[in-house]
């Protein structure tokens, strides 16, 4: 059980504010979770933790990759060992393209110089697999993106990186239909036993085409259930107030 | 003296050794009419000449600072400063025949090398005088003048003598008055009428002596319908000592002439750069300045262009990169005095590590210029919350019909553009180089490919350490 990532008893505050109350998670290598949770439940939050934004502050427990602690790492380490957050809200660097960047980021991660026309090919067929024609590198980094397109640039980020572990955060949201199949097929792909991947989400939807392990429910700060994909489509139908009742009870 | 300062600033600034270079002539430090009277005599030069020199130096001693340029004022202590340093004979027109010291300093600062990267000509400047001055035959055959501005006036006298202090006369300024006195080196450029030289002529000036005054003048003319592109360099040593640099640039590009005008300044620390610099556009000329400063203690210069006649285009490209120890005062003027004419002045600026980055503009549209267009815009970048940018625009506008566009951003590094690039494996200093590589790629990706790479690479140095 090395192999895992996991979450122990994580509590997170941002500007002295608790949002994260004590979160356990553990998520194999090979497997899928999805994490559902209502708006500000701290799913971002979350996230952010992951990948050691500077804004959140560790409080107590600790998260674990492959049985060691990565809260000292500083985010770029935590990337290159593995680590990849798309993100819910993909900013934009004006001025730097995407070729160049995504270059730069696979050599950090390889931690080596890529052959260029090594690169390229791999860019070219995960562009392929993911629809987009090669005009896209070419744009400024999410600069004028439509907010579909950002998130679909961040799974061409997440296939060219080859994390061990990803973390989702809404990729979802803002996609239209044919592009989240697309982004999905993306995923998919991906998937196998070297990776695991926790995917946020406030729908059902994305789970239909990405098969989940294990669906978690965050309220306030906790998971306060986990279940299998049945979970999300109780969820879709009843919402997250027969949960909060159930809590209180 | 070294200091840890000095160290670590050496240790960004490949540029900033010196050389123990064997002294052919040289005066005595300070303000003197003698110091004048001893240039005039090296030169050789006509008795209008002299006289002047010795006239603007007394224009210099009466004229007080601009209200509008702050510091400096006591800054400078004029009399601690040498007026004239050789330590070459001559400009040569044999890499061979520079004194092979010299050759080295060159070297070491990859110069001789350059040419071979097929310019149309190349000078290099060390301290007061040319050392090398020489020009492609093909384009010497084609009537292209190109030689150091003391050689111009020997050899064009009638030619200089029109030209000379016309755009910039020593009246305009203390620093150009101080020039006028001292001036020596610079290049003097003529392309003939329909020639169009697109080779670049390129031009290297480098400091070597400590608490010294290089006063370079440079006077291009480029004739009608003919086209010139002019690139100069710098550098200097870094000593605990200042130095100045106060050059006067003066253009003239005839009717639908082109000039394209590149600086990329690197000088050190230690150097006061008080330029002035101005193009005089006649009937559809096209004046291009592309101004990089990325060096110096302070830079005040703001490249300018000086509508003549009807239908000229004017663009200023500047770029400045204000790191510790510097203030990039840099920025831009257009003065209108010709019906459609339009202008576009695009400026970017970089602070960090406390250094200070002002861009100041005029544009100025007279009664006579009817239908004038003008885009102004300028973007700072700063780095951290020790650094600082300011914009001063000034806008006069009399002509009717004119268009004046202005748009001016500040941004800073945002922490969240921070943690995006990081979280994919970038290490911070190369993600603070990426953002500030990107900021400036708008004005970048219009410069020739190797003025890009090497603005990059000095830029991407100056990232080096600049984050903690
Ligand atoms: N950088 C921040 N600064 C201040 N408050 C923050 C910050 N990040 C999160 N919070 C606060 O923490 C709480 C949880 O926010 P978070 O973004 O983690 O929620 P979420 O579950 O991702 O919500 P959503 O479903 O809307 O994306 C909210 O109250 C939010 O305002
Ligand atoms: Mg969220």
């Amino acid at each position: 059980m090395t192999d895992t990532f996991e979450i122990r008893d994580l509590h997170v505050s941002v500007e002295d504010k608790p949002i994260l109350k004590g979160v356990n998670l553990v998520v194999p290598k090979g497997q899928v979770h999805a994490l559902m949770g209502p708006n500000g439940s701290g799913k971002s939050t979350l996230a952010n933790t992951i990948l050691g934004h500077p804004k959140y502050t560790v409080t107590r427990g600790d998260i674990r990759m492959k049985g060691e602690s990565i809260l000292e790492w500083d985010t770029d380490e935590r990337a290159r060992r593995g680590l990849f957050l798309a993100f819910q809200y993909p900013c934009e660097v004006p001025g730097v393209r995407v070729s160049n960047f995504l270059r730069m980021a696979c050599n950090a991660r390889a931690g080596r110089e890529l052959d260029v026309m090594e690169f390229y090919e791999k860019l070219e067929e995960k562009m392929k697999k993911l629809d987009m024609d090669e005009r896209w590198v070419k744009r400024y980094l999410n600069e004028g993106f439509s907010g579909g397109e950002k998130k679909r640039n961040e799974i061409l980020q997440m296939l060219m990186l080859e994390p061990e572990f990803a973390v989702m955060d809404e990729t979802d949201s803002g996609l239209d239909i044919d592009a989240l199949k697309i982004v999905a097929h993306g995923v998919n792909e991906l998937r196998g036993p070297n990776i695991g991947i926790l995917i946020i989400t406030h729908y059902e939807r994305i789970l239909r085409y990405i098969q989940p392990d294990a669906v978690h429910i965050l309220v306030d700060g906790r998971i306060v259930k986990s279940g299998d994909a049945d979970l999300a489509t109780h969820l879709e139908q009843h919402g997250y107030d027969w949960i909060t009742k159930e809590v209180v009870a | 003296m070294s200091t840890p300062v000095t160290e670590l600033l050496r240790s960004h600034y490949k540029e900033g050794f010196h050389d123990d270079l064997p002294i052919v002539r040289a005066v005595p430090k300070g303000l003197k009419h003698e110091v004048v009277d001893y240039i005039s005599d090296v030169k050789g030069e006509p008795d209008w000449m002299r006289e002047f020199r010795h006239r603007s130096l007394d224009l210099f001693l009466k004229q007080g600072l601009p209200d509008w340029l702050p510091g400096l004022r006591d800054e400078i202590d004029y009399n601690e400063i040498t007026y004239y340093v050789s330590p070459v004979e001559k400009p040569q027109r044999r890499w061979e025949d520079v004194p092979e010291e010299i050759r080295r300093t060159y070297d070491k600062l990859g110069i001789a090398k350059e040419e071979q990267k097929l310019l149309g000509g190349l000078g290099a400047q060390i301290d007061s005088e040319m050392a090398y001055h020489n020009i492609q035959e093909s384009l010497a055959k084609r009537g292209v003048v190109f030689l150091s501005c003391d050689e111009g006036l020997k050899q064009y006298p009638d030619l200089f003598r029109e030209y000379f202090s016309k755009a910039i006369p020593p009246e305009d300024n203390k620093f150009a008055a101080l020039n006028s006195a001292f001036w020596s080196g610079g290049s003097f450029v003529y392309i003939p009428k329909g020639v169009k030289c697109d080779i670049p002529l390129s031009v290297y000036f480098r400091i070597n002596a400590e608490q010294f005054g290089q006063f370079e003048r440079t006077l291009i003319i480029v004739d009608e319908d003919a086209f010139c592109h002019y690139v100069e360099g710098c550098s200097a040593p870094i000593y605990t000592t200042n130095s100045l640099h106060a050059a006067v640039v003066e253009i003239f590009v005839k009717n639908r002439a082109r000039c394209r005008y590149t600086t990329i300044q690197n000088w050190s620390t230690d150097v006061y750069n008080l330029v002035t610099k101005r193009a005089m556009l006649y009937e559809r000329a096209v004046m291009e300045w592309v101004d990089g400063n990325l060096g110096s203690k302070r830079t005040v210069k703001y490249p300018s262009c000086y509508f003549l006649g009807e239908g000229g285009h004017g663009e200023v490209l500047s770029l400045a990169s204000a790191d510790r120890g510097m203030w990039q005062d840099a920025g831009a003027k257009m003065v209108f005095m010709a019906p459609n004419c339009t202008g576009r002045i695009n400026s970017k600026s970089i602070s960090g590590r406390t250094g200070r980055a002002s861009y100041r503009g005029l544009v100025q549209v007279r009664p006579e210029a009817t239908n004038c267009r003008v885009q102004v815009n300028c973007d700072a970048l700063i780095l951290d919350e020790q650094s600082r940018s300011d914009t001063y625009p000034v806008m006069e506008i009399k002509g009717d019909l004119a268009t004046v566009e202005h748009e001016a951003s500040v941004s800073n590094v945002s922490e969240e553009q921070l943690f995006y690039l990081m979280s994919r494996g970038i290490k911070k200093e190369d993600a603070v180089s990426m953002i500030v590589n990107g900021f400036i790629e708008p004005i970048v990706k219009e410069l020739p490919m190797e003025f890009a790479v090497e603005i990059n690479r000095l830029i991407n140095l100056q990232m080096e350490g600049s984050v903690g």
